[in-house]
């Protein structure tokens, strides 16, 4: 605007130019709308195909012998069901044993070191754990575990999942008691309630949604675990639920299978594939329906 | 305090209309040389006042004048967090609390408190009430059945409650959810009441209930309301406080205070000249 004499209440517009940014600012807009769908139709077209060759296989491959059959040599009706409850047996300990511990670390962070240095270290190494790849924590359980007790073994297992669940729990805990608010922390304290009997009685009842939907997340992640299996509980072709000896498992079982030349094995390969996904999708939904109603 | 001692027949400022003075009672509480930090800022400045048993103290003074944390100091709540700390002495009958070594949630248990926004715990409206109550005495279930009624009385909340009571706290209304915030300290029977602008976020009709519920107990508690409202200040209390910039500025029965203020802070304040 010009300080003139008369100054305009609204300034003239050159309509020319105008038109000319209005119809450059068009054109770009379409062409960035292109190119973010065609990236997510390339990202798209990628995970149906996958999803769709693994329903189409799997359920080919699916009969009742996969539930009732153990895995047996190439040729005879085998099934998974030494896998199947391998993997139930070594994820839900992992789970067992790690979520208590996820909890209480998540817990120390939110509710007694906040803004301590300590707590910040424990957050970051923590944070470094949730991403460090699996397969390293696989070989640090193999020098701890496999290798002192002469042998893989399902606790080997066990110990490698559940410190992969660890962190993820300790993450979700933590964010979730953060967003119990202050007030509600003060009016339990005002009551002459002890900081333990606050924290078990309004915190973890005010977050336990989130922390089970965190739960279940690690459960998800876990259960497709194949690498920090391999140098643990290996993995075992006869039914056993020995955790000191080597443990079948479903992503182990997928592993060896999928590679093999025998058309029936890799039959199983597919069938397997499509369970872990489903569990994993039924435990996201879960986890999503429970996070929806915490709300 | 020789200021406590005088008493005035209904004065009245403007619409403020204070409650007329009955002498003011011995002292439940004893502040004496109070200084408080916030780890190197210090919040609160050489404060003596005496707490009155059975009546009701307003704080006033401008946002940041110190008087919720005076509030806090007396059940001890900032012992909850590193970096705060106070120094002289808060005498209950007199035992200092801000010593080492009291037992805060005995402490906290004689002297309760209420808050600015109404906390109901994630529980049904019985437990809110029992779960205090269970951390300090073992009762039967009759007579904790006995005792969440009286609570609920006297906080009155029953008649909207008792068909209520196995429901979720989470789904009453504001007003009642603070109600039930009151209820909840007084189950616990303590001996001290403390509001913190227990009112803010309420509505008028609901302020007005807790206003007389105020007034009700104050027969058995001995009651310190933090107010940014004056009128409720005149409303509510027999002895009135104000304070600015960490300091007691001046402290009188509640009639004397707001018609003739001692000291030209509060005449200016309490007048509408700033805060």
């Amino acid at each position: 605007m010009s300080a003139t004499t008369q100054p305009a209440l609204t300034p003239v517009k050159d309509n020319k130019v105008a038109a000319r940014l209005g119809s450059r600012r068009r054109r770009t807009d379409v062409i960035i709308r292109m190119l973010s769908l065609a990236a997510t139709a390339v990202g798209l077209v990628f995970l149906a195909s996958i999803l769709i060759t693994l329903f189409v296989k799997g359920f080919g491959a699916m009969n009742l012998a996969v539930f009732t059959e153990v895995t047996k040599p190439p040729g005879s009706e085998g099934g998974l069901l030494n896998a199947i409850v391998g993997s139930l047996i070594q994820v839900a300990l992992a789970t067992l044993i790690g979520t208590p511990i996820g909890m209480l670390v998540g817990t120390y962070l939110a509710e007694y070191a906040r803004g301590s240095r300590f707590g910040d270290v424990v957050r970051f190494v923590s944070d470094i754990l949730l991403s460090a790849p699996s397969i390293l924590i696989g070989l640090f359980v193999y020098q701890l575990l496999v290798l002192p007790f002469g042998g893989f073994s399902g606790w080997a297992g066990v110990a490698a999942l559940a410190i992969i669940i660890i962190p993820i729990v300790v993450r979700t805990t933590e964010d979730m008691l953060s967003l119990v608010p202050n007030t509600l922390r003060e009016a339990v304290i005002g009551l002459g309630a002890p900081k333990w009997k606050m924290i078990v009685l309004v915190s973890w009842r005010s977050a336990i949604s989130g922390i089970i939907t965190g739960v279940l997340l690690g459960i998800a992640r876990i259960a497709g675990e194949t690498a920090p299996l391999l140098f643990t509980s290996l993995g075992n072709n006869a039914w056993s639920t020995n955790l000191s000896a080597p443990m079948p498992s479903l992503p182990i079982t997928i592993y060896s299978y999928a590679g093999s030349p025998f058309q029936d094995w890799i039959e199983l390969a597919w069938a397997g594939a499509l369970l872990i996904t489903l569990a994993v999708l039924l435990l996201n939904i879960g986890a999503r329906s429970l996070l929806g109603r915490g709300k | 305090m020789s200021d406590q001692a005088t008493t005035s027949a209904r004065p009245s400022l403007g619409t403020i209309q204070a409650r007329s003075g009955a002498a003011l009672n011995e002292a439940k509480l004893a502040i004496k040389g109070l200084d408080f930090f916030y780890g190197a800022h210090k919040a609160l400045k050489g404060i003596g006042l005496d707490i009155p048993a059975r009546q009701v103290t307003g704080m006033i003074g401008p946002s940041g004048c110190g008087k919720s944390t005076l509030l806090r100091v007396l059940n001890r709540m900032y012992s909850l967090y590193p970096g705060q700390r106070a120094e002289g002495q808060v005498l209950l009958d007199g035992e200092n609390v801000i010593a080492d070594g009291v037992d805060l949630n005995a402490l906290r248990s004689k002297i309760g408190m209420v808050f600015q926004k109404p906390t109901p715990f994630p529980m049904t409206i019985y437990e809110n009430i029992a779960f205090g109550v269970r951390l300090h005495e073992q009762l039967s279930k009759a007579q904790m059945d006995e005792r969440v009624e009286w609570a609920l009385t006297r906080a009155a909340l029953w008649s909207e409650a008792k068909d209520r009571l196995n429901t979720s706290a989470m789904g009453m209304s504001g007003g009642q959810q603070q109600r039930l915030c009151i209820a909840r300290t007084i189950a616990v029977r303590p001996e001290v009441i403390l509001f913190d602008e227990p009112t803010s976020a309420l509505d008028p009709i609901s302020t007005l209930k807790i206003e007389e519920l105020i007034d009700e107990l104050k027969r058995d508690f001995t009651i310190a309301i933090v107010t940014h409202n004056m009128q409720q200040a005149a409303r509510c209390a027999d002895q009135v406080a104000f304070f600015y910039l960490g300091e007691l500025i001046e402290v009188a029965p509640a009639g004397q205070l707001f018609t003739a203020p001692k000291h030209p802070k509060t005449q200016e304040y309490i007048t509408g000249r700033f805060g």
